[in-house]
């Protein structure tokens, strides 16, 4: 655990650098936490991932995994990978301030 | 009479019910439904493609897993409708219940992959996590004389998570004894950003899986395999070409799952972590390979939440609160090749960590490190899994993992270790 500074808010994060309090998350963290992981700029495709990520954590009470945000986002596996390279599940839920998907453990 | 139903009847559910019948009242009918006619020991399957003959010993008849007093109806599910609290039974037939245990696994799926299960299936892809794959890789391994072999995991989660890398380690041994390792090439190929999920077990695996030469490709999102080109696709556009290419296809709960509207997008069911109680249901309880749950999908899991289990569905007959008590612990052996393996024992909070089990300063296994035991340990559990565990009698481990015998290290202090 550590604490690190996101778009001039200090926050608190595990070992992997996922939020530990996922309402602490705001938009302008989204993009330093893309500039560090060498995403920045975030698209728009980028935020449609984000947004989906987002509201579905939120009514489903956990973090999408890859094959949900694939099925239901609007953006498909390919386009996936291409935006959040290498990890996409993984990497998705980080910078919309979620928990590691249960799938990734 | 009151009727406590239990779907599946593989190494989860049959715990539960041999549990619960010895603590249900008479009053209570136990109902197991499960259509196949076999109960096959899983683990069991890693060791049959090396050469392994013991096909027969790995399975029983049904009927005699289950002890007395729990009624067998062998046919398949079709759909549960929690509403009206019945099972709805292939054909016409329902099963009515008061308390309903999901315990119907999960399943692979190789047709989820483009190109994994054409005319190439069992020829030069195999699998070895169903019964005829591993007899089927036990033939290919035989006639194998030299080239690439590749070992893909296509998506997590598997039942198993260390079965592919001790599947790695056995093949090493394997070609080492036939003489003809210098021909041939072992690769890893998986979706995770390393050999294991948690960091000090993977410093101790990704180091053995180097020492062995056996080559590692992570953060490979499988798109597609190419059957006549022999290769690989990731979503990424990487290619991996291979010559036999071990499939961990994808898995899939049961089909009634999701057609019952109560699994996620892998038909696996959102349960809750510590009670084990289904989530949004009142009268449904699952563990095992069929829950959602951030615990590895394996026989030992499903064994320390069978004691869970059993005590929360009594709590529940009596109107009493379920209790908190499943913490994630799971315990595993992992065969290293040439008559060695680890164990690693830990929970949804603590990782696997070196020391000694059960016995603290004694073992006589020894924790995240290779030894001779440890493997007599993994031979002499298909003994325990038919005798001791399956009837559900008392073993001197405890459902909880313990931090007594673990040593407590970080990534760093393992990688210094490991050089």
């Amino acid at each position: 655990m550590s604490i690190r500074s996101y778009g001039g808010q200090s926050v608190e994060v595990n070992d992997e650098g996922f939020l530990l309090d996922q309402a602490s998350w705001t938009p302008a963290m989204a993009e330093a936490i893309a500039e560090e992981t060498g995403l920045a700029p975030l698209t728009e495709k980028h935020w449609k991932v984000i947004a989906f990520c987002r509201e579905d954590a939120a009514r489903e009470g956990q973090a999408p995994g890859l094959r949900r945000i694939a099925k239901l986002s609007g953006v498909d596996m390919k386009e996936l990978y291409k935006l959040f390279p290498k990890g996409p599940g993984k990497l998705a839920a980080r910078i919309s301030g979620l928990p590691k998907p249960t799938s990734c453990v | 009479m009151k009727n406590l139903s239990i779907i599946g009847a593989g190494a989860a559910g049959t715990m539960v019910a041999n549990h619960l019948r010895r603590e249900l009242s008479a009053d209570w009918i136990l109902t197991v439904i499960d259509p196949a006619p076999e109960h096959l020991y899983q683990p069991g399957l890693l060791f049959l493609p090396f050469g392994a003959r013991d096909e027969a010993k790995i399975r029983r008849r049904r009927g005699r897993t289950l002890g007395r007093g729990v009624q067998w109806i062998q046919r398949p599910v079709q759909l549960v409708d929690p509403d009206k609290r019945k099972v709805m039974l292939e054909g016409a037939e329902s099963v009515s219940y008061d308390l309903l245990v999901i315990a119907s696994g999960s399943h692979v799926r190789p047709e989820e992959t483009p190109g994994l299960m054409g005319s190439e299936w069992r020829r030069s892809i195999h699998d070895f996590y169903t019964l005829e794959g591993a007899l089927k890789l036990r033939e290919a391994l035989t006639e194998f004389r030299g080239g690439r072999i590749v070992l893909n995991v296509a998506e997590m989660p598997i039942k198993c998570p260390v079965a592919p890398m001790e599947w790695l380690f056995l093949a090493d041994a394997f070609f080492r004894k036939r003489g003809i390792r210098d021909r041939v090439e072992l690769i890893y190929v998986t979706p995770l950003d390393g050999a294991f999920t948690k960091p000090v077990c993977n410093v101790r695996l990704s180091h053995m899986l180097k020492q062995k030469g056996i080559h590692l490709e992570t953060e490979f999102g499988l798109a597609e395999v190419d059957p006549d080109g022999q290769k690989l696709v990731s979503y990424d556009e990487r290619h991996v070409q291979y010559d036999l290419l071990v499939s961990i296809p994808v898995h899939k709960g049961a089909e009634f799952i999701g057609a019952s509207g109560l699994g996620n997008d892998m038909n696996f069911i959102p349960t809750d972590k510590h009670t084990l109680r289904v989530k949004g249901q009142d009268h449904i309880f699952a563990l095992g390979d069929a829950t959602d749950l951030p615990s590895s999908k394996a026989g030992s899991v499903a064994h320390f939440q069978s004691g869970v289990l059993t005590r929360n569905i009594m709590r529940a007959i009596r109107g009493q609160s379920l209790l908190m008590d499943f913490d994630g612990h799971a315990n595993c052996f992992i065969e290293t090749g040439f008559g060695k393996a680890l164990l690693i024992d830990f929970n949804y909070d603590v990782q696997p960590l070196p020391g000694k089990f059960p016995v603290p300063g004694f073992g006589p296994f020894t924790l995240l490190g290779e030894s001779r035991v440890n493997h007599l340990g993994k031979l002499a559990f298909r003994w325990l899994y038919w005798n001791f565990l399956m009837p559900a009698r008392q073993l001197p481990i405890s459902d909880q993992m313990s931090m007594a015998g673990k040593q407590v290290v970080t990534e760093e202090e393992m990688m210094k270790a490991a050089v």
